[in-house]
């Protein structure tokens, strides 16, 4: 591991931001320093031609026609599929279910897994640090069937300990539903020993992966998790497209998600009847583009390497949050053992959007506010926080950016 | 440093936002509404204390937000005591055509003056909601609608 990412000659960071476009661009004149990557990264070219070059040459509808085109583009969004399953190491095919996004993933299983199982007083088991897309769809579930949500508190370090959740599972217990990586902590969840845990009582665990897939490999058959949930966004891939991994032995008892073409077998006056999985779970046109752009983005991260992006990204969150640290008055949120790189960060005094709204002045692209976790704002008692998120094609340069900064606020903030 | 960032952060504004004038609830109050801009969480309750012959006798805010939303609550406060209800409203209209940089004519030379101040929030768009919300939920509290929303 490098301390340093100057000190990694072999990783050319100079070279893989020439891929992404955007980057050279500036903003209030100045040159753009992009660290809001968790909450979407930019595309390298690489995706952006796979999109134009597949629209262009082989597009039409999928599973429909028996002309040319569709047979090539449903070909193409099949091959898509495949390169998700191998980046998941998921064991079956249909085991990678294509959704909108990470949200809808994670909807998906509210209602075509879990709503069936619910009888009042059923719990559901999550942490403080979940992004409310991993909070509201349980929330439907205690409004409208009056399952019980159970919190699993963090250390103030951020820190979520395995024998905490093994403590809120009872009898009652239908799900355990729980972060791969926090989006504003960084904590990464020991996912693994979570999933033994759970298996242990009978209870199956569904990962939000949004943040988890895109700093380090993800082996769910390693991991043994039922549900896993992505969006394909914040891996350098196009809007509109996620992933929702579903273990095959649960498939078959998950109930259609929504209705329309692509997910019957057969439609008369009188009844209706499914397609299998994962067709069954993929009502209407799909988002056909954005999947050939996934599965691009899924090569240019091998071809970047993923073990040498997460120690890039590792290092230059560890330097930035080193001179974080140096200044006066900067306090970090979230500092769990091994945590991904973000750093959430209050520099006292000044209020989250006050700090964004200096910083992006300076070019710094941060987001200030919630992050959408508003139970963990409360958890550390603070209205929002700064966040600075790194990706694979960050600098060192650029982390000096944001030191300089957050400088600058505190000035003005005299 | 950017220019617009020392006409946006100008120092009568901090001092407002450190030290908040009319800050906390208000006993006598018989208006009272509550503004929340979701996006950001800004809080701010309003308090008004309107008399007989429809003017504010007395006001306050209590509430936690950014800089900017802090500083134009409590200069509001301060503008507010002792205007008739039309007043406010009139204030109001103009403070709102200030911070989106369009032409505040409806107001007083003297109350221009004043809110001027928080002119350079114009040239952030994104954060023109942070300077209304106090305003609206004082609108909310004389309409008594409970509550403002800007999102
Ligand atoms: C941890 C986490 N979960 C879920 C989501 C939701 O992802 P999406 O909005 O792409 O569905 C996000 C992204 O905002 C996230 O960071």
């Amino acid at each position: 591991m490098n301390a340093d990412p100057k000190l990694t000659p072999a990783y050319d960071v100079a070279a893989l931001r020439r891929d992404f476009p955007i980057l050279s661009r500036e903003v209030h004149g100045r040159p753009l320093v992009y660290l809001d990557n968790a909450a979407s990264a930019q595309k390298p070219i690489q995706v952006l031609d796979a999109m134009a070059r597949f629209t262009t040459s082989e597009y039409a509808n999928v599973h429909r026609g028996v002309h040319y085109l569709s047979g090539a583009a449903t070909e193409r969004y099949e091959e898509a599929r495949r390169r998700v399953q191998r980046f998941l190491n998921a064991e079956h095919e249909e085991e990678i279910i294509y959704t909108k996004g990470c949200t809808e993933a994670i909807n998906l299983v509210a209602q075509s897994y879990l709503a069936p199982l619910i009888q009042p007083g059923d719990e559901i088991v999550l942490s403080v640090m979940e992004h409310h897309s991993n909070i509201v769809p349980w929330h439907f579930l205690r409004e409208r069937q009056g399952a019980v949500l159970k919190w699993v508190d963090v250390s103030d370090l951020g820190e979520l300990d395995p024998a905490d959740v093994a403590r809120s599972i009872t009898p009652k217990t239908k799900l355990v539903a729980i972060t791969h990586m926090s989006n504003v902590l960084g904590t990464k969840t020991a996912l693994k020993e979570i999933v033994r845990i759970a298996h242990e009582k009978g209870v199956p665990v569904l990962a939000d992966g949004c943040q988890g897939a895109v700093h380090g490999t993800v082996d769910v058959r390693a991991l043994d998790v039922d549900f896993y949930a992505l969006t394909g966004h914040k891996l350098y891939g196009p809007t509109g497209i996620g992933i929702l991994y579903a273990k095959r032995a649960h498939l078959k008892t998950m109930r259609p998600y929504q209705g329309g073409g692509e997910m019957i077998r057969e439609v008369t006056r009188a009844n209706v009847t499914y397609a299998d999985a994962p067709m069954r779970f993929e009502a209407g046109t799909p988002p056909i583009v954005q999947t050939v752009g996934l599965a691009a983005a899924l090569d240019y991260l091998d071809f970047v390497g993923r073990d040498a992006a997460t120690a890039h990204e590792d290092a230059l969150a560890k330097l930035a949050t080193q001179r974080l640290k140096e200044l006066n008055g900067v306090r970090i949120i979230g500092e769990a053992k091994g945590k991904g790189p973000l750093i959430s960060f209050e520099a006292i005094g000044i209020h989250a959007h006050d700090l964004a709204t200096i910083l992006d002045r300076e070019g710094v692209a941060v987001r200030g506010g919630h992050h959408c976790a508003q139970v963990l704002m409360e958890r550390f008692n603070v209205p929002g926080t700064a966040r600075a998120s790194f990706a694979l094609y960050n600098t060192v340069a650029e982390v000096d950016a944001l030191v300089s900064a957050v400088q600058v606020a505190r000035k003005v903030f005299g | 440093m950017d220019s617009s960032l020392r006409d946006l952060y100008q120092e009568i504004i901090l001092d407002h936002s450190r030290h908040p004038r009319h800050f906390g609830p208000l006993a006598t109050a018989n208006h009272m509404a509550e503004g929340h801009n979701p996006l950001c969480g800004d809080r701010v309750k309003v308090y008004l204390k309107v008399d007989a012959k429809d003017r504010i006798e007395d006001v306050s805010f209590e509430g936690r937000g950014c800089a900017i939303s802090v500083a134009s609550a409590s200069l509001m406060t301060d503008m507010l005591k002792g205007r008739s209800v039309a007043e406010a409203e009139r204030l109001m209209g103009g403070f709102l055509n200030l911070v989106k940089g369009e032409d505040a004519a409806e107001l007083e030379s003297d109350d221009r003056e004043t809110l001027e101040v928080m002119a350079g929030v114009s040239a952030f768009p994104m954060r023109v909601k942070c300077a209304t919300l106090a305003w609206h939920a004082m609108k909310a509290a004389l309409d008594d609608e409970g509550a403002a929303r800007t999102e």
